[in-house]
């Protein structure tokens, strides 16, 4: 690459990083600002005081809520993770009449939105008594067509070899399932674990139906919480909440981003 | 060791196709039994089948004297050796020859034993730490036989397991495998498409084509007494010479050129009007000055070094190719005189391929080939 395309390409590249970070970047800095500098528009802020991020936690019980969104981010990523997996596998590698018809059936799932079952499934919550608590906030989340989608495909690599090979072997279809399928499958499981963790940590509008106490609360209701609790927001505050939520979502992507890259099928066949 | 009965063995997929037209067949305790055939035959059906790995439409398989239609693949206690060696990746290669141990209920320090023993035996020992992406293509093979010997299980098939190495590796596998088997007793089923690994390591094969039998035989056998044309052109490399000949009177025509004349007794024993004459390469000589003999004229010359394969066109369309020991300087279109002594002559039916009665008994050949 010559010098000029060089330039040319990270100037490119960082204006466009700049242009998308940009948001994240301002809620950033606004987190430190006072109320004034906000409204007068200002982009750098006077001086760094936390006194916006200790005021986030004083207004809202912020940890609470960030407690209540990592259990339930944490259990609907398990729940997703197990279910997926077992049905995908059940997908591929046992053979039943209608598999495939089920399959179809099973994805086809994924063209109605979630929240034309919102009413549905708000009532088997309620009628099973689940409101405020976290079953009702995670169980309705672990059956994950995509999940499964993603991982029967996955799986469909695995040589059909190995599982006649442990066949003969005498090895229990449970035990090449976690023993096999699951550890080659490794990167698509983190992929999918990521997907589910963040999705379920995002999550507003169903926290906020079937919640109604700040116990079992989760962290993006207590964000709208703090932006409609008084009548003159601030936002100064409101960011400072913001930066907290989404600093455990970068970690677990700069975590995952490593496993992600991780190829593992090598060496498998030939 | 286990004694195999297939006993009018069939294969169907959608109730119409037969891929496994019933095939009965007995391997014997210790033998090593090779499955031949072209790509498509039913050989490796057959041998899933046996494995459990399919299901079996018709007939009965008897491992041991136990009826097994329909035990699952452990229970029928025999291990599987597959073309792609099927090894699991994230495991080491301890941990891939030991794997499935535990269900046979053998303790760790019995596993430990076996593998050992098994990764000596194939020469293993300094890799038993690595990833199968770490070995060579001979390595995981090796793995591959190691994993099916530390079940001790009597019965071992093999799905082309040598199909993946290169021609130099595939032959010291041939003798390995071999030995091993022999070493262990094992009753071995094995299934390839190369005539050279079935020729090298059977004690006794079938040979397969369209889902029937052909020929069940000592390799020996099969290839000095082959059945039919199938068998004769599939044997061999190169493969038998054949080419249709017309029974006119009292003598053979072959594409109208050459005229073999026939004793009493064959062309009382084969009432056709046409047959098939086979030759094997080898028993194409050069004439001697004082033997009958016939003129052809080389197309090709193939010099190996020990042995030299001479392509010559016999009649307007077929190529002949003879084998001679030694390297010969032959040039193109050179014209040779070729002489085959009458006991090395294969008579087949021309419509049906199968070969007929007394073809190996000489006396009804007069000893002279004319040319017209």
């Amino acid at each position: 690459m010559s010098l000029t395309k060089k330039i040319v390409t990270y100037t490119l590249l960082a204006s466009f990083t700049l242009i998308m970070m940009f948001p994240i970047l301002y809620a950033f800095l606004i987190s430190f600002m006072q109320g004034g500098e906000v409204l007068q528009g200002k982009l750098w802020p006077e001086s760094f005081s936390f006194d916006n991020y200790i005021s986030a936690f004083e207004k809202v019980p912020l940890l609470t809520y960030l407690l209540n969104s990592l259990i339930v981010s944490t259990v609907i990523m398990i729940g997703v993770l197990a279910v997926s997996s077992l049905a995908a596998f059940a997908f591929v590698f046992i053979n039943f009449k209608g598999r495939d018809i089920l399959f179809y059936l099973f994805i086809s799932t994924m063209m109605i939105p979630w929240e034309a079952a919102m009413v549905p499934n708000f009532q088997t919550v309620q009628a099973l008594g689940w409101l405020n608590s976290y079953a009702g906030l995670t169980i309705p989340f672990f059956a994950l067509a995509f999940g499964t989608f993603l991982l029967r495909q996955q799986f469909k690599t695995i040589p059909h070899e190995l599982y006649e090979a442990s066949q003969v072997s005498g090895i229990s279809r449970f035990r090449f399932f976690y023993k096999i399928a699951l550890p080659v499958s490794k990167t698509s499981m983190v992929t999918l674990g990521i997907y589910s963790f963040l999705t379920a940590w995002n999550m507003y509008l169903w926290p906020l139906l079937v919640t109604n106490n700040e116990a079992v609360r989760t962290v993006q209701i207590g964000l709208k919480q703090m932006q409609s609790q008084e009548i003159s927001t601030e936002w100064g505050v409101v960011m400072a909440g913001v930066v907290i939520v989404i600093l455990p979502t970068l970690v677990l992507l700069f975590l995952g981003q490593k496993r992600l890259q991780e190829g593992l099928t090598q060496g498998a066949i030939k | 060791m286990k004694k195999v009965e297939l006993i009018n063995f069939q294969k169907s997929y959608d109730q119409r196709t037969q891929v496994l037209k019933g095939i009965d067949v007995i391997i014997e305790p210790g033998e090593f039994f090779v499955l031949v055939g072209p790509s498509g035959c039913g050989k490796s059906t057959m041998l899933r089948m046996i494995a459990g790995l399919e299901s079996i439409s018709g007939g009965d398989l008897f491992l041991g004297d136990k009826k097994a239609n329909h035990l699952t693949p452990s229970q029928r206690d025999l291990s599987m050796v597959f073309q792609n060696y099927a090894l699991y990746p994230h495991l080491t290669v301890e941990e891939n020859i030991t794997f499935g141990l535990h269900v046979k209920k053998i303790f760790k320090k019995e596993q430990k034993m076996r593998c050992e023993e098994a990764g000596e035996m194939l020469g293993l020992t300094d890799y038993m730490k690595r990833k199968p992406k770490e070995l060579s293509g001979g390595q995981r093979q090796r793995v591959a036989l190691a994993r099916a010997i530390v079940t001790h299980a009597p019965l071992c098939l093999m799905d082309e397991p040598l199909s993946n190495l290169d021609a130099k590796l595939r032959a010291r596998m041939r003798s390995e495998i071999r030995q091993i088997q022999r070493k262990l007793g094992l009753t071995m089923i094995y299934v390839t498409h190369d005539q050279t690994e079935a020729m090298t390591m059977a004690d006794r094969m079938m040979i397969l084509n369209g889902g029937e039998v052909q020929q069940i035989g000592k390799p020996m056998d099969i290839y000095n007494e082959p059945k039919n044309t199938f068998v004769a052109s599939f044997m061999g490399a190169p493969p038998m010479n054949l080419i249709h000949a017309k029974v006119k009177g009292s003598s053979l025509v072959v594409d109208e050129q050459w005229l073999i004349p026939m004793s009493e007794s064959i062309r009382a024993a084969a009432q056709l009007n046409e047959v098939t004459i086979g030759v094997r390469p080898e028993h194409i000589q050069l004439a001697n000055d004082d033997e009958p003999g016939f003129v052809v004229v080389v197309s090709n010359v193939e010099v190996l070094g020990t042995e030299t394969l001479i392509t010559f066109n016999i009649g307007d369309k077929k190529q002949w190719i003879a084998r001679w020991s030694g390297q010969w300087n032959l040039r193109i279109e050179q014209p040779l005189r070729i002489f085959i002594e009458d006991q090395h002559l294969c008579l087949f039916d021309a419509q049906t391929g199968g070969k007929l009665d007394g073809s190996q008994d000489s006396s009804f050949l007069n000893k002279e080939w004319i040319t017209i």
